[in-house]
């Protein structure tokens, strides 16, 4: 019980709001650029929409 | 990944997105012209004819619903059903859902114009519409996210492709505003009226955060699944960089949802929740500008397309215009700024800024490449492009200078004292300082207009072209396998 009105205050919530956020945000962008391997993987995506079609690969670099 | 070639034709509904595409420039002609006649109606209000169906009250919800869910709606159906199959290389999952979005859509649409003009309205802004359209829609978007997460379930391609991330965002994110920002309870069974379930403040905080989510995740995020997919294929080079797509899209999703207080500045809202608005608000041009950079860099090494291709035109301008309505964006949620510019026409030149500059043209360039891959032709004329991009680039700046001119002098006259502390003009004389730039506004919708009506003739002989030479085509092979 008491650490459900530890939730109930603002106070406590908006902190903690923020750590999470925050370190989710961080998780994303050392997700998305942290591993060489990851990264040329991710990049290779860039691709997909010209996968289904001969005739727009013509010019893709 | 996963290659495949395909195709097109017999692998892809495509049927629903030609429906949807026609019916988007159908919607821009209706919703713009309408959009002139009001403007031209506060320029010259003898246009109001003494007409309750056409004053400006009941016919401003016409052109906001008719451009924001009928161009701007149909065109996200058209592209989204249209990128879903090409990138998951699968065709959607029923079209028997997909053709009853089609035809809810529509009538939604429809019957929302019809009653606001008959005196309708549950006076929500961008969300006008009575709760039997209300229900009506919330059925449509159910079938909407059955098809589009069905599709993507059944994908050949392994990984989902960014721009279905901001397409699956902008679905969920519109079912989770429309749904709260319209609870509200019936008068009666047969009564078209409702109250809402919020009151005061609330019921102002609850609009604002569905009216400027609306404008993060319907008109933003929606559009930018637009951009990440036929910026590449218009420019014949993939993203710039997909890394930071991620990024962006993870950030944006983030930040949009907390900004629509700032539109409640100095009222009865906490102080703490504008300002932690405003605060967010300024964050969001980060990604945003991000999200900038990857489109317009991607045309890095080719920049000779904006010289040569005019639909390559349309999409970076309207990347530029996302950019300068992004930065504006957040400069008009600071308090001070606010101050000034709120309830003046500052505010709608912003707002046409964003939607006649980034979305209409982005909107403009993804049809002009899809629709003759649609029909299997070419665009029918490349000068009417050419033309078109013209007349819309002219219309949008003497849109937002009118605007700009005529918001700020407003904001400044409301706030004059004279030297003994009293009001220095009746509101009625900010009045008569506007009507130049309404006039200057109303003449910039026109252009804008006429280059609409352009694409609608262009797009319309395009649709005729493409039948006309699959006609032939067919009357060569038939008369070939009746020689052989």
């Amino acid at each position: 019980m008491d650490l459900l009105m530890w939730f109930s205050k603002p106070e406590n919530t908006k902190p903690l709001g923020l750590v999470i956020f925050f370190v989710t945000f961080i998780g994303i962008v050392i997700y998305a650029y942290g591993s060489k391997k990851r990264s040329a993987q991710l990049e290779s995506y860039r691709n997909i929409p010209f996968l289904d079609d001969q005739e727009d690969t013509k010019d893709k670099q | 990944m996963a290659v495949t070639t395909y195709s097109g034709a017999e692998q892809y509904n495509f049927e629903i997105v030609k429906k949807f595409a026609v019916m988007s420039i159908v919607w821009a002609v209706i919703g713009m012209f309408v959009g002139v006649y009001i403007a031209s109606e506060l320029a010259w209000p003898f246009l109001n004819f003494d007409s309750p169906y056409i004053s400006f009250g009941r016919f401003r919800p016409v052109h906001t619903t008719s451009v924001i869910f009928g161009f701007g709606g149909s065109a996200l159906f058209a592209t989204s059903y249209y990128v879903v199959q090409r990138t998951c290389q699968t065709r959607l999952i029923s079209d028997g859902m997909a053709s009853f979005t089609f035809w809810g859509w529509m009538a939604a649409i429809a019957l929302a114009d019809i009653s606001y003009m008959l005196g309708h309205t549950q006076s929500r802004e961008y969300a006008e519409m009575e709760w039997p359209i209300d229900i009506l829609i919330e059925v449509v978007w159910v079938a909407y996210l059955a098809v589009f997460v069905g599709t993507i379930m059944r994908r050949k391609q392994p990984h989902i492709y960014v721009a279905n991330w901001f397409y699956l965002a902008f679905i969920l994110a519109t079912a989770l505003l429309h749904t709260f920002n319209n609870l509200a309870m019936p008068i009666n069974l047969f009564s078209m009226q409702s109250y809402s379930l919020f009151s005061g403040v609330q019921d102002a905080m609850t609009e604002w955060w569905y009216g400027h989510n609306a404008v993060g995740f319907f008109l933003t995020v929606a559009f930018l699944g637009m951009m990440y997919y036929f910026v590449p294929k218009q420019a014949g080079r993939p993203i710039y960089s997909y890394r930071l797509s991620i990024v962006h899209f993870w950030a944006l999703g983030f930040m949009y949802m907390w900004v629509g207080a700032h539109h409640l500045h100095w009222t009865a809202l906490p102080d703490w929740t504008s300002s932690l608005a405003a605060a967010f608000s300024i964050l969001l041009l980060m990604p945003s500008w991000g999200g900038m950079i990857n489109g317009i860099m991607t045309l890095s090494g080719a920049w000779d397309k904006l010289r040569t291709d005019p639909i390559m035109r349309f999409m970076i301008v309207a990347l530029s215009f996302y950019g300068m309505s992004t930065f504006e964006g957040p400069m008009m949620s600071l308090k001070e700024v606010n101050a000034l510019s709120h309830y003046t026409d500052w505010t709608v030149g912003h707002v046409h800024s964003g939607t006649l500059g980034w979305l209409s043209m982005i909107t403009f360039g993804s049809l002009y490449h899809m629709m003759p891959k649609l029909w299997e032709t070419k665009m029918y004329s490349r000068k009417l492009i050419e033309w078109h991009f013209w007349l819309a680039t002219i219309g949008i700046v003497l849109y937002i200078v009118a605007m700009w001119i005529s918001g700020i002098t407003q904001g400044l006259m409301w706030r004059a004292f004279d030297q003994f502390g009293n009001l220095q003009y009746s509101f009625v004389e900010s009045v008569a300082a506007m009507h130049p730039f309404y006039a200057m506004r109303a003449i910039g919708g026109m252009f804008f207009l006429v280059g609409m009506i352009m694409m609608a003739f262009n797009v319309f002989m395009t649709i005729r072209q493409g039948k006309r030479e699959s006609a032939e085509l067919e009357a060569k092979l038939a008369a070939k396998l009746a020689h052989a």
